[in-house]
């Protein structure tokens, strides 16, 4: 137990320089290609906002099985089954058919290439389920079907999360997927996130209609409200154009009205048709919808061939500018609501980390003062060694970039204060041996050897309490369950590497000294 | 030597009144849950102007209608926690209540932090917390009857439960608040109580194996006494670390590291007025480390 080959020696000495180097590497700022990590520090300490989206899945889901409605009528049209009273109600598409043909359209549904219906040979399963209730069918999504649906829904939705949020401008956000119908933002260094909420809250819906007067309109109509609440229109339910036409859209000042307007333009497709309406539509009122809104209806005076426009709606230049942004950025899938909101001003995350270091100073002090008083020559030891397990424990979390809490600092601290139970365990059983067994060197063996279980016990009791953590805690408890689990690591490798090196040069240095401890 | 085990009976009943009380405690009382778990919003706000305090707060906030609104100083003069339900979880609660205050104390005050939970997600993080405890507590159960004889396993459980039990009982008399951070306390907890546990047990178990002839209620009594030293001075140590977080920590800390010093004061005594006892009381001799040594 006492024995160090010069190897080994080499080795700590090696790996402990190399920890304290890669932790100090934080406190300077070398070239990127030289070394390029650190520690991250966490929203609570740098200041920032996390913000936990949930899709709404429901209208995707009712628009796909209107869709289905339609796709499965001119599915069975086209092969000659006559099917009846196709409809939708309550998430679930019902339709008739004749005896005779019950068995054919069951077979379409659960043929495994169906093309109406597709299977996911990886889950076993198809996207829909038809059920024959004995008076009509009844066809809805199976289990995976709706996981398909909100997995896509939520890969788009991410991507024009990804695209408002970087138009903004923040600084390194953080998007990432949360199940399979949520979206965690972090958004570093961010006080006040008001702008970016209502970015988000937006869905962005936007489309080009006209205003008939006509009930009978060939695609039906609709009443939607104008923005200001007040006035209503009768707006028809075909599409000129949408948002997804848009090329490209900016907030301008229209010098002739003195307002500010939205300018925009058209893909091919989009200028062509919007060309061929406001040729046909002179005279009449098109209405610019945005989610469901009205925001203006400007009477169509020209044919607009050129493929740009302008809305305008009362913008000041703010609101015109989200506006714009809104429309390069995309339309989302789904509204998203903000179900999770936690922010810190970046004046608290100071305090924090100031409260945090002098805490650990505190900590740190009193825990060496004992130590010295309490062990002497093996409290010094135990110190230098709590000293170093620091930096190694600051080196590992720096290697792997891990990101720093308030409660991980927390965390570093109690990791100071339980690291020395481990050499506390050792020298109190190594002043038993010295009892009975007048060989130091026998004694420190012994020490070593018979404290061994009580050690391994203590820590992996408390490594299956962090480990529990990492799993089911949330962001800022994750960084406690980090630093205290790695702070394990690192303590038994202090405790059994450099406490035991130091150890053993001392007792052999002493080898005849009575009273050694 | 001191002699812990003069006072078994008496601690015993001790501990057994500790843990009814708080189970009473937590049963017809329970626990102040915080937002994390409740659901609602918070705001810690920092004011520059005298006008700005407990009461004018109050008024003006209760003016808002946002269901049950508490304001409380935090930490010191100047910096206080608005919390309320958000019942209905308006969207733009934070600006309108910006727009709100603006009216009365211009741009004196600056909100430090906001936290706004949903009810989906606060009881989504109520259920994980509550997994996570039994999570732990079910594996340390594991992890002791591999190591050690079913009495020794119950013994640590039963410690461990109590010292659960009572701290969660102590927060629930002075209405503490539980959120987060004092799920991860309480998972702390269970590892430190388990290790002080197992130190004292590991020592019994090799003294059960060297004499034959000392019965249990002294040779536990020796135990403790052995390890004595090391359960002080680890217990200092870490309570100095946690002391030190407590008064300079932050006021974000101080209900975690409460929960932490809480847990090693009763996760030390415990060790040695629990889990022993058990022992003593399950007449735990030679023969039983002896039986189980033979199986393996």
């Amino acid at each position: 137990m006492l024995y160090f080959s010069k190897l080994r020696i080499l080795f700590i000495t090696l790996f402990s320089v190399l920890f304290i180097l890669i932790a100090s590497s934080n406190l300077f700022k070398f070239d990127d290609n030289f070394f390029d990590k650190k520690i991250n520090l966490g929203l609570d300490l740098q200041g920032g906002s996390y913000l936990l989206l949930e899709i709404d899945n429901e209208p995707v889901i009712e628009q796909k099985l209107q869709n289905l409605t339609t796709t499965i009528r001119n599915y069975f049209k086209e092969k000659n089954i006559k099917i009846n009273n196709i409809k939708m109600e309550n998430q679930n598409i019902f339709f008739n058919a004749t005896d005779n043909d019950k068995q054919t359209i069951l077979d379409v549904f659960q043929d495994e290439n169906s093309e109406l219906n597709p299977y996911y040979p990886r889950f076993k399963s198809h996207q829909l389920e038809i059920e024959d209730t004995g008076s009509n069918f009844k066809v809805n999504f199976t289990k995976q079907g709706l996981i398909k649906l909100k997995t896509s829904s939520q890969d788009q939705a991410i991507e024009i999360v990804r695209r408002r949020v970087d138009e903004v401008g923040t600084n390194e956000p953080n998007i990432l997927k949360r199940g399979n119908n949520r979206i965690l933002v972090e958004l570093p260094g961010l006080d006040d996130p008001m702008r970016i909420k209502s970015l988000l809250g937006k869905t962005a819906n936007l489309t080009f209609r006209f205003i008939t007067n006509d009930e009978n309109d060939r695609f039906g109509v609709e009443k939607l409200k104008f923005e200001d609440g007040l006035e209503e229109a009768t707006v028809s339910k075909r599409i000129i154009i949408s948002g997804e036409n848009l090329l490209d859209a900016q907030p301008k000042m229209d010098t002739q009205a003195n307002q500010t307007i939205v300018s925009f333009t058209l893909d091919r497709v989009g200028a062509k048709r919007f060309g061929k309406a406001t040729s046909t539509g002179i005279g009449k009122q098109l209405a610019i919808v945005l989610d469901g809104k009205i925001i203006s209806a400007p009477v169509v005076r020209d044919t607009i061939a050129s493929g740009s426009g302008q809305i305008s709606g009362g913008f000041t230049f703010q609101t015109a500018t989200d506006l714009a942004l809104l429309l390069r950025s995309g339309a989302l899938p789904a509204p998203l609501e903000i179900i999770e909101e936690r922010t810190v001003g970046p004046d608290l995350g100071q305090d924090s980390i100031n409260a945090g270091m002098i805490a650990l100073a505190i900590g740190f002090i009193l825990v060496i003062i004992f130590m010295f008083v309490k062990y002497k020559i093996f409290g010094l030891i135990t110190n230098v060694t709590l000293i170093v397990n620091l930096f190694i424990l600051l080196g590992v979390l720096t290697l792997f970039e891990a990101t720093l809490t308030l409660p991980g600092i927390a965390g570093i601290i109690l990791t100071v204060g339980m690291a020395v139970d481990a050499n506390v365990l050792i020298f109190e059983r190594i002043k038993e041996e010295l009892k009975d067994e007048n060989n130091n060197i026998l004694a420190f063996d012994g020490g070593y050897t018979k404290s061994r279980t009580a050690i391994l016990d203590a820590n992996i009791t408390t490594l299956l309490a962090a480990i529990i953590l990492f799993f089911m805690g949330s962001g800022p408890v994750k960084g406690f369950a980090v630093t205290l689990g790695v702070g394990i690591f690192t303590t038994l490798f202090s405790v059994y590497f450099i406490a035991r090196l130091f150890t053993s040069i001392y007792v052999s240095r002493n080898k005849n000294k009575e009273k050694l401890i | 030597m001191i002699a812990f085990n003069k006072y078994y009976n008496h601690f015993n009943l001790l501990s057994s009144v500790l843990i009814v009380v708080s189970l009473l405690l937590l049963i017809f009382k329970g626990l102040n849950f915080g937002i994390d778990f409740k659901g609602g919003t918070l705001i810690e706000l920092r004011a520059s102007d005298s006008k700005i305090n407990v009461s004018s707060l109050r008024d003006r906030f209760n003016q808002m209608d946002l269901g049950d609104v508490s304001v409380k100083k935090f930490g010191n003069e100047t910096d206080f926690l608005v919390k309320f339900e958000n019942k209905d979880n308006k969207k733009n609660i934070i600006e309108e209540i910006k727009a709100n205050l603006d009216k009365s104390f211009g741009n004196n005050y600056d909100f430090r932090r906001v936290e706004n939970v949903g009810p989906k997600v606060s009881a989504e993080l109520l259920k994980s917390g509550v997994i996570a405890i039994s999570l732990s507590l079910a594996l340390m159960l594991i992890y002791i009857w591999i190591r050690f004889e079913w009495q020794f396993s119950l013994g640590a459980i039963l410690a461990l439960f109590h010292d659960v039990i009572v701290t969660l009982g102590v927060f629930s008399l002075f209405s503490l608040e539980i959120n987060l951070s004092i799920i991860a306390a309480v998972l702390t907890i269970v590892g430190y109580s388990m290790n002080d546990t197992v130190v004292i047990f590991d020592r019994v178990r090799e003294n059960l194996r060297k004499y034959s002839d000392i019965k249990i209620f002294e040779l536990t009594n020796i135990s403790i006494n052995e390890t004595l030293s090391r359960t002080i001075i680890t217990s200092a140590t870490t309570l100095f670390a946690l002391l030190a977080i407590y008064f300079f920590g932050g006021e974000i800390l101080k209900g975690f590291s409460l929960a932490m010093i809480l847990g090693v004061v009763f996760g030390t005594y415990s060790s040695i007025y629990i889990a022993n006892t058990v022992l003593v009381r399950l007449r735990v001799s030679q023969k039983t480390v002896l039986r189980e040594d033979e199986k393996k």
